[in-house]
């Protein structure tokens, strides 16, 4: 393909726009000296990768992004940030020295993953008809083919969930026990 | 001459103005109606007049003059607010609200966008207007802003689940997701959702009240102990934006209750091939008589506490709409 072809395809505007919201947000999540707008910028790149999976014609894991990491995931976080510190100005004490590591452990990642994709997929072109997919099919595979994964991630979280709720919890002492419940 | 303007419309771009043209239209007119519903009524229940003297009769055009008296008032930016933050806010609300009339189907084929998620789509859309909620109320570097803005976000959270939860019974019985397939699994059953899914139903109407932060649950706008709330430092237009989103987002909740629970545009006794001019009256008339129960409501009932408030969501809400899809789910294989 020529990128003559490449640049003339509407969807490669779109898929270059969307893909430069979601790493300038992504950088930004991390330079940010303000942890709200941190969380912030975390939601746009968030709402940029739902774009490309609408491009993908996944519908539902779109949406499924949009509900559970937007909505809930971080408004929780701004809520746990807000509820301890809310600073309107900027914190230098977000400011970190250690940025080699990080930094080396980040393209390490990236370029693994970019290595397993081209060497899973290469060439290969994504038939992206605009036809979403259907959820009955992801239901199935969810619920037939992947059922055993399934039922063991959500063993897992119910786990943490256990776990957390234990390790937040305070008992109260007698004299507590008795102030409450006379109330 | 129509068959030119059916041509022009099928240009995705043309299309897609008219469309957006239309709902920037809708918001405000609804905000409009509903407000002055709101008043009138809330003057009714409370033996008073109310608007008496804008426009003549009823004072019909007191909204009217609301809205001129927004567009003049100063746009006010609190000293140490977080400008950007704060200027993004209610847009964020908005598009959270406007971007629900997508899916609502007002009659057969007359929907935005029948998308096949429809109804998913617009639980996860709505879930966007709580992260404006929460700029608006960490951003005006306000006390009262700031708790508003945890409370309506622990409030949000916490009402989400019972009213995605409760959505699901209807989504097993039609089989589908896309809002036009809910209602027409409901013509071709014969009768409308709620007469099995009354649990389901009744979740949803006060998950949604709660999503709206209305009386009972107005607690994030409480205005005896927060003065507004997350709105207390907006002024003018952007304080409009909110106003108009609270109520566009009445009708719209309404408009998904009455699509997954009260059949939509769909009335038995009414002939289906009239359906495309008395659907969107149908759809409209179950609307109103949905958001008439929540200004009811708002002026009848106490507010809550907030311990009550968490109380109904987690240990009552959720685990009676988890039963419902449970039973709702083994009579559709028994069945």
């Amino acid at each position: 393909m020529t990128f003559v072809d490449w640049i003339s395809a509407p969807v490669n505007w779109v898929f270059t726009i969307i893909g430069l919201v979601v790493i300038f947000s992504g950088f930004r999540v991390v330079t940010s000296r303000n942890i709200v707008h941190a969380a912030l910028y975390l939601v746009g790149a968030l709402g940029g990768t739902a774009g490309l999976f609408l491009m993908l014609s996944a519908e539902f894991v779109a949406w499924v992004l949009v509900l559970v990491y937007i909505g809930a995931v971080i408004v929780l976080f701004l809520f746990g940030i807000m509820i301890t510190r809310a600073p309107t100005g900027l914190d230098e004490s977000l400011n970190s020295d250690h940025t080699a590591l990080p930094a080396l452990l980040a393209s390490g990642f990236f370029l693994m993953m970019s290595w397993a994709s081209i060497d899973a997929f290469g060439t290969q072109v994504i038939d992206s008809t605009g036809e979403p997919v259907p959820t009955e099919i992801i239901g199935e595979s969810l619920f037939g083919r992947f059922v055993i994964p399934f039922e063991v991630v959500s063993f897992v979280l119910l786990a943490a969930l256990i776990g957390g709720i234990t390790l937040a919890r305070r008992d109260l002492s007698p004299a507590e026990e008795e102030e409450r419940s006379a109330v | 001459m129509i068959e030119s303007i059916t041509n022009l419309f099928s240009n995705f771009w043309v299309s897609l103005a008219g469309k957006l043209l239309l709902v920037a239209t809708m918001v405000p007119v609804i905000g409009m109606l509903l407000g002055f519903a709101e008043m009138k009524l809330s003057a009714k229940m409370q033996s008073r007049v109310g608007p008496y003297f804008a426009g003549g009769r009823w004072g019909w055009a007191q909204l009217i003059a609301d809205g001129v008296k927004f567009f003049q008032k100063e746009d006010l930016i609190p000293e140490d607010a977080d400008r950007p933050v704060f200027k993004a806010a209610p847009i964020l609300v908005m598009v959270g609200t406007v971007s629900l009339f997508l899916v609502i189907p007002f009659g057969p084929g007359l929907i935005f966008e029948d998308l096949s998620v429809g109804i998913f789509y617009a639980l996860a859309i709505s879930s966007v207007g709580t992260i404006g909620v929460l700029m608006a109320g960490w951003s005006s570097a306000n006390k009262y802003s700031l708790m508003g803005g945890l409370r309506a976000a622990g409030q949000l959270i916490a009402y989400e689940l019972p009213l995605v939860l409760a959505v699901v019974g209807s989504v097993i019985m039609a089989g589908t997701m896309s809002m036009s397939g809910i209602v027409e699994a409901q013509i071709s059953a014969g009768f409308p959702f709620v007469l099995v899914q009354f649990v389901g139903f009744g979740i949803f109407m006060i998950a949604a009240l709660a999503e709206l932060a209305r009386i009972p649950f107005d607690m994030p706008i409480a205005e005896s102990e927060l003065v507004m709330g997350y709105v207390t430092e907006y002024s003018g237009f952007r304080f409009l934006f909110f106003f108009l989103a609270e109520f566009a987002n009445m009708f719209t909740l309404s408009a998904i209750a009455a699509t997954l629970f009260l059949g939509g545009y769909w009335l038995p006794f009414v002939a289906e091939s009239t359906l495309e001019f008395t659907g969107p009256l149908i759809l409209i008339g179950k609307v109103f008589l949905l958001t008439f129960t929540m200004i009811w409501f708002r002026w009848t009932f106490p507010r809550l506490r907030e311990d009550q408030l968490q109380t109904l969501a987690w240990k009552l809400l959720i685990p009676l709409a988890l039963a419902n899809i449970a039973v709702t789910a083994t009579l559709k294989v028994v069945f």
